[in-house]
């Protein structure tokens, strides 16, 4: 954060280049939390680990909400930079699909009852659903868009943002990881309560 | 630190304001969560 605020205005963005820090990272971590619950889904298809679908559902409010920042820092900063705030070009939209993807994914979800028939659902949602995520990425070069391209890795990023750029990303990263972890544990711990009811007879 | 916006005040405040408002919303609603299923569940162990 301290980077960012000191860093100079960017030549074309002005000032706006500070939304940058938060909306790159955000939209980054939106769709690598999608990498990481088709992984789990995958893991829990093939191996039936009940583990990786327990990290799945725990990943996906993080991920709508990562997606729902990226969606709103991407608008905040269009408005100044496009002259609106929505265009329904390739990579917006297929990002706004990434978020109905989340939405239905933790809505099959709570509407199986059956846990074992609900994770085996909504992990095949979750497979087919990773189809977005090149889409995603690849969009603003496959259709013509007013979103711009791949900076970062190409290595067009000035030094003077990439740093602030890189150590955001890091952040959200990490926060993201130590929250998935604590949700994790809150699920196991729901189910060794619910066990327990169980056997409880309550 | 420069916190000069000039015009663009209306765009990157609220950006920094409504990602702030829901991470620091996320981490609280799931450090909460957990904090309830231990209790509940040391409850259920102690009965």
């Amino acid at each position: 954060m301290y980077l960012g605020f000191t860093a100079p205005p960017d030549y074309q963005q002005g000032r706006t280049v500070l939304i940058m820090f938060i909306h790159v990272p955000a939209a980054t971590v939106a769709m690598s939390i999608y990498g990481v619950i088709a992984v789990c889904s995958l893991l829990s298809l093939v191996w039936r680990h009940p583990l990786s679908d327990t990290a799945a559902r725990a990943a996906a409010p993080f991920g709508a909400l990562f997606t729902v920042l990226g969606l709103i820092t991407g608008s905040l900063w269009g408005k100044p930079m496009w002259g609106t705030y929505w265009v329904w070009d390739g990579r917006l939209t297929s990002f706004l699909l990434l978020l109905f993807v989340y939405l239905g994914y933790m809505a099959l979800w709570n509407a199986i009852e059956d846990e074992t028939r609900a994770a085996r659902a909504a992990a095949i949602l979750a497979l087919v659903g990773a189809v977005n995520i090149p889409i995603i990425h690849f969009s603003v070069e496959w259709w013509s868009t007013l979103h711009q391209g791949e900076s970062i890795v190409s290595g067009s990023t000035a030094p003077v943002f990439l740093a602030p750029l890189l150590i955001m990303m890091l952040g959200y990263t990490l926060l993201f990881a130590t929250l998935w972890m604590i949700r994790i544990r809150t699920a196991i711990l729901e189910r060794r309560a619910r066990n327990l009811m169980q056997a409880g007879g309550g | 630190m420069n916190f000069g916006m000039g015009v663009y005040g209306i765009y990157i405040w609220p950006a920094y304001g409504v990602s702030a408002l829901a991470l620091i919303g996320a981490t609280v609603w799931t450090v909460a969560a957990w904090r309830r299923a231990k209790a509940r569940l040391n409850a259920l162990e102690r009965k």
